[in-house]
């Protein structure tokens, strides 16, 4: 057993059970929390993949954007104390049929493709490979990304204002 | 050594469970959760993929989704607040405004 085998299982169950609190926890303020470390441990395969780059900017997008973004709709949409912040889920065993019958497809094609598990070197810095990509051939694409992103700005700006 | 497979598999379970959760919640904010872990699922295949073809664009690609999803939640929450300011509540099942 190397170290990537035992982070690689240790990751795996902390994933796995913190995406299942995300879905069946009652509070919905707890399931943003387990959300979090959901996030962290995809870092964490992330840096088990020799990507320490993409790991930070999991660390900074996801586990420090998005879930402040979402407690601050929670705490605007619910009150974080007393009951109307639990949370009822419908149609159990429907959802778990269908998600069931969606895994039972990918893990049946998985099986049957031919995938390599031999692992090749890694490349020398994968970052500085990362950076010189990004305004070499994919600069355009990287402009792009910023006007997207001002444009989700200026619309999430205009539907949250209200009416003035 | 952790093959390719592994990374898949877990890839595939996680966005099951993401799958499960968009489908069986009724508050729109745990709906964005369950999408949340079903495109961080994503992300996983597409760095797994990338590191065992040792192919450089899968993780640019990787960054590319990452911000758009970022993007994405924030127009999804600006319109769960908005839509909680004309109708006062996020439960899914009660927005039916545009049902015939």
């Amino acid at each position: 057993m190397t170290l990537e085998t035992v982070g690689f299982w240790v990751v795996a169950v902390v994933l796995l059970a913190s995406s299942l609190a995300v879905v069946l926890t009652p509070n919905l303020f707890h399931a943003v929390l387990y959300l979090a470390a959901a996030l962290v441990a995809t870092g964490v395969i992330f840096l088990l993949l020799d990507q320490p780059f993409l790991f930070a900017v999991q660390l900074l997008l996801y586990a420090g954007g998005v879930v402040t973004i979402v407690v601050f709709a929670i705490m605007l949409t619910e009150r974080l104390v007393g009951e109307r912040i639990r949370q009822t889920s419908r149609h159990l065993v429907n959802g778990a049929i269908v998600a069931a019958a969606v895994f039972a497809g990918v893990a049946g094609f998985l099986l049957q493709a031919p995938l390599t598990t031999v692992r090749p070197q890694p490349a020398a810095d994968a970052t500085v490979a990362i950076g010189r990509a990004l305004v070499g051939p994919f600069a355009v694409t990287l402009l792009l990304l910023g006007v997207l992103l001002v444009t989700a700005l200026l619309g999430a700006l205009h539907f949250a204002r209200g009416e003035e | 050594m952790i093959g390719l497979p592994s990374y898949l598999v877990l890839a595939a379970l996680v966005f099951s469970i993401g799958l499960f959760g968009v489908l069986t919640r009724r508050n729109a904010v745990g709906i964005l959760l369950g999408i949340e872990l079903m495109l961080n699922a994503v992300n996983i295949n597409l760095v797994a993929f990338a590191r065992f073809n040792g192919d450089l664009t899968g993780l640019i690609f990787t960054l590319f989704t990452i911000s758009i999803t970022v993007a994405e939640i924030a127009v999804g929450l600006a319109i769960v607040i908005a839509i909680f300011r004309v109708r006062r509540t996020v439960e899914a099942d009660r927005l039916d405004l545009l049902r015939g």
